[in-house]
Formats: structure tokens, C-alpha cells, sequence
């Protein structure tokens, strides 16, 4: 904008100024009936979903599913998006940080005068469209809740090596199921493929004390299993050191 | 000595003299009700004689409103009367809560929930409240934008409203947790592991936010801290800055609004 710009879009303002009403009492009562509105949303919804409050939390337990608030879906969904692990940061962090800071500068760096939607098409095309991505990560987070079971063939090494080695498979297999890996990771046709790698073949890739090691120093944002029950620990392992 | 005529006392000027009573007020001593009219009228003028804050209300309340101004703009009020719920809401939630990792914060939770009159209402009210106000600031800046309402001379105030976002977002990041039940807990360590993978800044934003490389005892206290003194109080007053400039700069009008010249000015043209 420049100086004539500015002073026009002065002067037209200062006209359609002169022809309004004065904030009160008409504006404060649009916006107390609005108020009104908000509050008998709020109190509405408070009375019908009320407030469940979860067990107790518990750093030994594996019965969770890491969920964040639904209007953090979105900033989620795009981990799942974005997979190789050497793009991660670039995901969690720099795709955010890049929109904040275009959000920012946003009137810096649109300068001009127009303010009429149609007329802006590139600002009104690119407003919709991230709307419409936000709206889109929000449902597919919101749809993505992990499956608490895992249905795969049990392989045939676990099979032919006999009744106590079936049953060590079965406990793994359960526990991984209840511990909410799978919302994240992938095993055969179960679960979310991402953020976290495909855990169908984890065993040919990675050897039994790495797998350990993993759980316990996880790369982030995975969080550590290091305060499971030993039991339960050693169960998942066993589960993915099978996964070949 | 013989007595001199007393003279009439000359006529007061006018400051000195009584005021005049008011239309429609019956002369001389009024009733109870003009007593506590004239008393309220007092007080007032009291205040205002020390603070002149009249000329600050009037400024603020009887300002102009632009021509087809609609229900849209109403939103940014809304947020802010979702603010003013949540911080009602949540001094009460504070009277009860005790930010203690061992086990009282989910015990205080669970009072609240379960045995405090209303309490799971005013819980509940907090806990959904935080969903509204953030779909209202998105909506209020979906408006903001589409209407290029953030254009000169109003850029500053885009600013302020995209810090009161992050902030607010905040809020929900750092509330997520004091409940300290099963959900809160993992979400949260997962959360602020995401924090830890951005570069540069990533790590110490999560040591920051854990104190300490480790999920501990001190991470629900920062968070508690965070939560109701630190991000509220930015909230608070960023929201006056914004309002101020709000008033000083007026509401914009709609896009599609025609100034209309003043009728001296067109006939001056023909």
C-alpha cells in the first residue's frame, strides 16, 4: 500500500464511521446475545459430556493410548504424513514453525489494498485449502483410533518350536496389542502406519537386544517402556524378536 | 447612633449558587430516591474527578461502529467471553486442585469430579470451554483474514492475535495434563518428546518443559505454574492491547461496504 492507498482507505473509512451506530448499545448487545450463545454451548456440553476422568497415571502400566486434545489431531496427522525419519523434525517442528511464522508476517508481506475476497484469489484460494487440510488431518486423527488386538498368522518358526514357545508369542502378542503401539506403528494389517516404522519385519532389521534397547531409548517422540514390569517388557520383545 | 437600613447581600455569583433542580425532579428537598440519585451522581463524580476515567469510558462505549457491521463480528467477543469462562471456571478448579505428582493431583481431580457440589459441572464447564474457544479464535481469524481485516492500519493487531493463539493453544497443551490420569500422562510425555525433535531449540524446549531430561516430579508443578499464572496473565494482557487498538483503530468494515460521500459533497460535484 502506498501513501495514497493509505490515505483513501482512511478517508472511506472514516465516512463509513461517521454513518454507524455507536458501539453502545447496539454492538454490546449483538455481542452479549452472542455471549449468551457461548455460554449455553458451553453449559450444554459440560451437562452432556461431562468430565470422565481416566485411571490414575501410571508410568508401569502399558494399557494407554497416547492421544493429544482433538484440536492437536491435526499437527499430529502430519507426523503420519510425513514418514522418513530424517524428515521427522521437519514434520513435528519446522512445517508448524514455517506456518506460525507465515501467519506472522502475514499482513507484511500481503500488502495490498484490496480487501474483497473474490478479488484476492490467491489469499482466499490458499485459506480455504488449509482449512480444508486442517479439517482433513483432524478427521483422519480422529478416525485413526489404534485396533487393541493384533490378527496376523502366527509364524511357522514360533510353531514348530513347540508349545512353550506358542504361548511366550501369545503373552508378547497381547501385550503389544493393550500397550498402544499400534497407534503409531504397523504389524502385518493392524494398527497406523506412522508415525513410527512398519513393525511387520522389525526382527529381520533389527537384532533382539537392539529391539530391547529401542524400547528402552526410543528416538522421539516415542516414549520409553524402560518402567514396564520386567515380565511385560521381556514379553514384547520376544513378541517382535518373532516379527521376521 | 441611629440604626442604618441593612442592605441586601449582593447576588452570588453564578458558581456559588445552588444548581437549579433538574426537570422532572420536584423543587427543594427530594424524596429518598432523588437523595440516592444525587448520592450515586456523588460518587461517581468523586471517582472521576480523581481518575477522570469518564472520558476513557466514553471513548471506549460510545465510539462509531462502521456501517454493515454483522453477526461475524461478534466472534472476537465471544473468544474473549470463552477466556473470561475459563478463568472463572478454573479459580474454582484451583481451589481444590494441588499439583502433586505422587497421587494428590488425581485424588484432588477425582474429589472434584466425584464429591464437590458441582463440581464434575465446573470441571466438565472448563474442560469443554477450551474446546469453544479455540473453534471461536479460529473462526474469529478465519473472519479476520477473509475479510482482509489484518491490512493497514491494523497489522499490529494481527500480531497480537496470532500471540493470543499460540497462547491459548498453550493453555490446552499445558491443561492436557493436570488431571494427571492415564490419558494426560502419555499424551503428554508424547507431546513434549515432538517438542524435543525440532531443531536447534527442540531439545531445551523439552528439558525446559520437563525440568530436566527426565518426565519427574517437577514437569506437572512447571506445567501447573505455566498453566495458571504465566500463560493467563500474557492472555490478559494482550487481550486489553488488542481491545485498545480494537477501539483506537475501530472495527473494519465489511469488504463489500460502499463509503457513501456525504450528500454536501456530491451535490458540490454536480
Amino acid at each position: 500500500m502506498n501513501q495514497r492507498e493509505k490515505e483513501e482507505y482512511l478517508r472511506d473509512y472514516s465516512i463509513l464511521k461517521a454513518q454507524g451506530k455507536p458501539f453502545f448499545p447496539y454492538a454490546v448487545a449483538k455481542d452479549g446475545a452472542m455471549a449468551v450463545v457461548v455460554m449455553a454451548i458451553i453449559i450444554t456440553m459440560s451437562l452432556v459430556l461431562g468430565a470422565e476422568l481416566g485411571s490414575k497415571a501410571n508410568p508401569t502400566t502399558t494399557t494407554y493410548v497416547p492421544r493429544p486434545e482433538w484440536y492437536f489431531f491435526f499437527l499430529f496427522e502430519v507426523l503420519r504424513v510425513v514418514k522418513p525419519p530424517s524428515l521427522v523434525g521437519l514434520a513435528t517442528i519446522g512445517v508448524p514453525t514455517l506456518c506460525m511464522v507465515l501467519l506472522f508476517l502475514l499482513p507484511f508481506y500481503d500488502r495490498s489494498p484490496e480487501r474483497r475476497p473474490e478479488r484476492r484469489p490467491i489469499a482466499t484460494i490458499t485459506g480455504i485449502a488449509v482449512i480444508a487440510a486442517m479439517a482433513f488431518l483432524t478427521y483422519s486423527g480422529a478416525a485413526a483410533g489404534p485396533p487393541t488386538t493384533i490378527e496376523t498368522a502366527t509364524p511357522a518358526a514360533v510353531k514348530s518350536a513347540g508349545s512353550a514357545s506358542l504361548t511366550e508369542y501369545e503373552a508378547g502378542k497381547k501385550v503389544v496389542a493393550q500397550s498402544g503401539c499400534l497407534a503409531c506403528h504397523k504389524i502385518g494389517e493392524n494398527g497406523n502406519a506412522g508415525p513410527g516404522p512398519d513393525l511387520t519385519h522389525i526382527a529381520a532389521r533389527l537384532p533382539r537386544q537392539g529391539i530391547a534397547r529401542t524400547l528402552v531409548n526410543p528416538t522421539a517422540p516415542m516414549p520409553s517402556f524402560k518402567n514396564l514390569p520386567p515380565k511385560k517388557f521381556t514379553a514384547i520383545v520376544n513378541f517382535l524378536a518373532q516379527l521376521k | 447612633m441611629p440604626k442604618l437600613p441593612k442592605l441586601p447581600a449582593p447576588p452570588l455569583p453564578p458558581p456559588l449558587r445552588e444548581p437549579p433542580p433538574r426537570p422532572g425532579e420536584s423543587n427543594g428537598k427530594g424524596g429518598p430516591i432523588e437523595e440516592a440519585k444525587a448520592a450515586g451522581i456523588n460518587v461517581v463524580d468523586w471517582v472521576d474527578e480523581r481518575t477522570s476515567l469518564s472520558g476513557a469510558g466514553r471513548w471506549l462505549m460510545f465510539r462509531k461502529v462502521p456501517k454493515g457491521t454483522n453477526w461475524f463480528y461478534t466472534l472476537g467477543s465471544a473468544t474473549m467471553f470463552a477466556f473470561l469462562s475459563q478463568a472463572v471456571t478454573g479459580v474454582f478448579l484451583a481451589m481444590y486442585y494441588r499439583p502433586d505428582p505422587a497421587g494428590g493431583a488425581y485424588e484432588s481431580i477425582r474429589y472434584v469430579t466425584n464429591d464437590v457440589f458441582l463440581g464434575q459441572f465446573v470441571r466438565g464447564m472448563h474442560k469443554w470451554g477450551s474446546s469453544v474457544m479455540v473453534i471461536l479464535i479460529f473462526l474469529h481469524m478465519g473472519r479476520t483474514f477473509f475479510f482482509g481485516a489484518y491490512k493497514y492500519p491494523r497489522e499490529l493487531n494481527w500480531v497480537i492475535g496470532v500471540v493470543l493463539l499460540i497462547l491459548t493453544m498453550t493453555m490446552s497443551f499445558t491443561g492436557y495434563l493436570l488431571p494427571f490420569d492415564q490419558r494426560a500422562y502419555w499424551a503428554t510425555i508424547v507431546g513434549v518428546n515432538i517438542n524435543g525433535t525440532g531443531p536447534l531449540l527442540g531439545p531445551y524446549l523439552s528439558d525446559f518443559l520437563r525440568g530436566g531430561s527426565e518426565f519427574g516430579a517437577t514437569t506437572l508443578s512447571r506445567f501447573y505454574a505455566i498453566h495458571m499464572l504465566l500463560v493467563p496473565g500474557a492472555l490478559a494482557a494482550l487481550i486489553g492491547a488488542h481491545l485498545y487498538l480494537v477501539a483506537k483503530l475501530g472495527t473494519t468494515a465489511p469488504p463489500w461496504q460502499k463509503a457513501e460521500k456525504r450528500s454536501e459533497l456530491r451535490e458540490a460535484e454536480v
